[in-house]
């Protein structure tokens, strides 16, 4: 499981995985939002912690068919799935090579982007801790998703359909941290119920992550 | 004899050939009397006026737009659990009719609203959730036609129906707390001493018994349609192996 989880990392990193692009989709959705919605501080300051979870959920969204997709194509899934590790780990593992070169960056990066968008000050620590704590439920339920749709041609678009449904409840509850903290209230009700969501999701969905994968491969 | 022994084509064919045209009759029977008594012949509401018979359509549409997720989930579980074709078929075939009773659901409401709240849409917690319901249904239809094996599909597709389950729940809840809402409290349910007024009250009970045989009869239509469709194919590959 080690050597997988070094192997997923190796592969997102390097020429071609993709590792810098959810970062730079982050970037350019946020600098596009000034554009729409007029350069006025106080209106961007008002929208800046929906805009920056909403950013930060379709970068992430973007880089979901990487999870599976090629390893389908060259087989490596079929000899992961005959390997002695459980499916289901395999499942668990690829997601947590996810959030490390898509949800940390993300995370790491909402705060200075929080600048551009004038998010008031008190607002920083609650939106990197949010994300910090959300981000690992997109990938596991986006891990769902992905092991969904894997033997679907061109099953991108379908794959949002069928993700996007199942982000609202941690979109709701992670931007409401944020909008909590920008409006001066105490966000720590919506922080437990965001954990919560995250920590179940962590422990269930491998299992249906890996059941549909079997079916996928049969 | 089990109810096990309708999971058999041959003879879920058989029955559902014979309780259909009771069920579409009953259908029929039950709809023409709730709404025509429903429309024309209880009084108007002395705040809302006329717009209140609005409720004959919304509220049977809304139950039914709930209860036919469930009857997926069940169907889901029996073909997941046991392989029974027929009730994958079923499953597929109640979708499209959940995602129009939920379109119905959403668009009387919005009619209502309009005169009522002052407004088409608001984004309240029962009419978020409906939306993100119609969301669901929409994913789990997609699914069902992007994959070809039929075997396949219905595996995806129930695994997609649980999970799912499980996130319109939570969705629910989310929503709640995101959002105070316009919405009223259920408009019926089993532990209330009055619900709604008796004079609304029996024409609606009829249109909701109309409703549920609505769905049963265009269930029960699709269902057979699968299965001839399912038929055509195989009769199809074996006259090309031949």
């Amino acid at each position: 499981m080690i050597a997988l989880f070094r192997r997923d990392l190796q592969l997102a990193m390097r020429a071609g995985g993709g590792f810098g692009l959810a970062l730079a989709f982050f970037l350019i959705v946020v600098t596009l939002v000034p554009f729409a919605l007029g350069p006025d501080r106080e209106t961007l300051a008002a929208v800046a912690a929906g805009v920056l979870w909403l950013g930060a959920l379709l970068a992430c969204l973007l880089s979901l068919d990487r999870i599976f997709a090629l390893d389908f194509e060259d087989g490596a899934l079929e000899l992961l799935a005959t390997a002695p590790i459980p499916l289901e780990g395999v499942a668990a593992v690829k997601a947590l090579a996810h959030w490390l070169t898509t949800g940390l960056p993300l995370t790491l990066a909402a705060p200075v982007l929080g600048v551009l968008l004038s998010l008031p000050a008190g607002a920083y620590g609650w939106l990197t801790l949010s994300l910090a704590i959300g981000t690992p439920a997109l990938s596991v339920i986006g891990t769902f998703g992905a092991g969904l749709t894997v033997g679907i041609k061109r099953g991108g678009l379908l794959m949002s359909l069928i993700v996007l449904p199942l982000y609202v409840p941690t979109l709701i509850f992670g931007a409401d941290i944020v909008r909590r903290a920008t409006d001066g209230l105490d966000p720590t009700a919506p922080l437990i119920l965001l954990a919560v969501i995250t920590l179940a999701s962590a422990a269930l969905l491998p299992f249906a992550s890996a059941a549909a994968i079997r079916i996928n491969l049969r | 004899m089990s109810l096990w022994e309708y999971a058999n084509p041959v003879k879920f064919m058989a029955l559902s050939g014979q309780v259909l045209p009771w069920v579409g009759g009953l259908a029929a029977l039950c709809l023409g009397v709730g709404l025509v008594w429903g429309f024309f012949f209880t009084p108007d509401d002395f705040r809302q006026g006329s717009t209140v018979k609005i409720i004959y359509l919304h509220v049977p549409s809304a139950l039914m737009a709930i209860n036919t997720w469930f009857m997926m989930l069940v169907c889901a579980l029996i073909w997941l659990i046991r392989r029974h074709h027929v009730s994958a078929l079923a499953a597929r075939a109640a979708a499209p009719v959940g995602i129009v009773m939920t379109l119905i659901a959403l668009f009387t409401g919005a009619v209502w609203g309009q005169p009522m709240w002052g407004t088409w849409w608001a984004w309240d917690p029962r009419l978020t959730s409906f939306l993100i319901l119609f969301l669901f249904y929409l994913g789990y239809i997609a699914l069902w036609s992007a994959i070809e094996d039929p075997d396949t599909a219905a595996d995806l597709t129930s695994v997609l129906c649980i999970v799912g389950s499980v996130f319109a729940i939570l969705s629910r809840y989310a929503v709640n707390f995101w959002n105070q809402g316009l919405h009223q409290g259920a408009s019926l349910s089993l532990d209330k001493e009055e619900n709604v007024a008796d004079v609304f009250y029996i024409p609606l009970l009829v249109c909701i018994a109309g409703f549920v045989c609505l769905f049963l009869a265009l269930v029960l239509l699709r269902t057979r349609t699968e299965i001839r469709v399912r038929r055509i194919r195989a009769l199809e590959a074996r006259s090309r192996m031949a």
